[in-house]
């Protein structure tokens, strides 16, 4: 097989491939495909919260957030130089980029975000404030599988 | 041991930098590098002490890790759980000498808005120690 013949089998493959992806990401229920995470990711951030997706905020929000670790939200998270390097990279690389998650949100928080406050706008007041709850950011209060990227709306249950 | 404990305290920084140090270390060592480096008798009850009082800010120690740490907390913001902090109930605790000192500087800068002298470091580490 010479050269030229492999070149329309490969582009199909390759447009199978991005159907594919596409249709996953219509389907599914959260900001764009999710990714595997980076182990040292989950061991320092989600030491204190949820496993944030990159893909919920733009690149721009992930650096100013990874620029100031020492003002985290009302906390002290600062890490090693070449630890926020390592992480910032990988939050850049697999950062949002999927319609309104390139905008970035107020203060760098995902639950300021249009998209978020939009997927939320049914939900009742309280909610919100009951003790299993206490946090728009405690996302696994609702939604029990966010440690692995999964918002999925069937696998949602709300706190009494 | 509490010498090379010392040197992996000190070096904390360094260690996190270029990754290569063992750093497996016990609690006790922990304890005496401290002591050593404050040159004074860790005092449990000055540990608990310091951990279940406010200093002047929002939080305590306890608001996250619970009065008496051998059950799990809850970090006062997030809500999520934290395993219990005495080593007796959870063996990986204080055995690390640069996870040790990242947790104290982020922990009492947002407690006690600044950084935690090593004497203090070391009546934490007695009392949390005795909680069997």
């Amino acid at each position: 097989m010479n050269r030229l013949d492999r070149i329309p089998r490969t582009l199909w493959v390759l447009f199978a491939l991005l159907g594919a992806s596409h249709a996953v990401r219509a389907g599914d229920d959260q900001r764009g495909p999710s990714v595997v995470l980076m182990p040292k990711y989950k061991q320092e951030c989600a030491a204190c919260h949820v496993a944030f997706p990159p893909g919920m905020l733009p690149a721009d929000s992930w650096q100013r957030l990874m620029n100031d670790l020492p003002h985290h939200y009302g906390t002290d998270a600062s890490l090693d130089a070449t630890t926020v390097s390592e992480l910032a990279a990988w939050l850049s690389a697999n950062s949002g980029t999927y319609k309104r998650v390139r905008e970035a949100p107020p203060e760098e928080r995902i639950t300021k975000s249009a998209w978020f406050i939009r997927k939320h706008d049914e939900l009742p007041v309280d909610v919100w404030k009951r003790p299993a709850v206490k946090s728009a950011a405690n996302c696994a209060a609702c939604h029990p599988q966010a440690d692995q990227g999964n918002f999925n709306e069937h696998a949602i249950r709300i706190p009494r | 041991m509490t010498r090379s404990v010392l040197i992996q305290l000190a070096g904390a920084t360094l260690i996190a930098t270029f990754g290569t140090a063992t750093r497996a270390a016990t609690p006790a060592d922990l304890q005496a590098a401290y002591s050593a480096l404050s040159a004074t008798t860790a005092v449990p009850d000055r540990g608990q002490q310091l951990f279940t009082s406010r200093h002047g800010r929002e939080w305590s120690c306890s608001s996250c890790h619970g009065a008496v740490p051998t059950q799990p907390g809850k970090h006062a913001s997030t809500g999520k759980p934290i395993a219990p902090l005495a080593p007796a109930f959870k063996p990986d605790r204080f055995a690390d000498a640069a996870k040790t000192e990242k947790w104290f500087r982020r922990n009492c800068n947002d407690v006690m808005g600044r950084e935690c002298s090593p004497a203090e470091k070391a009546d934490v580490i007695s009392w949390l120690r005795i909680l069997k």
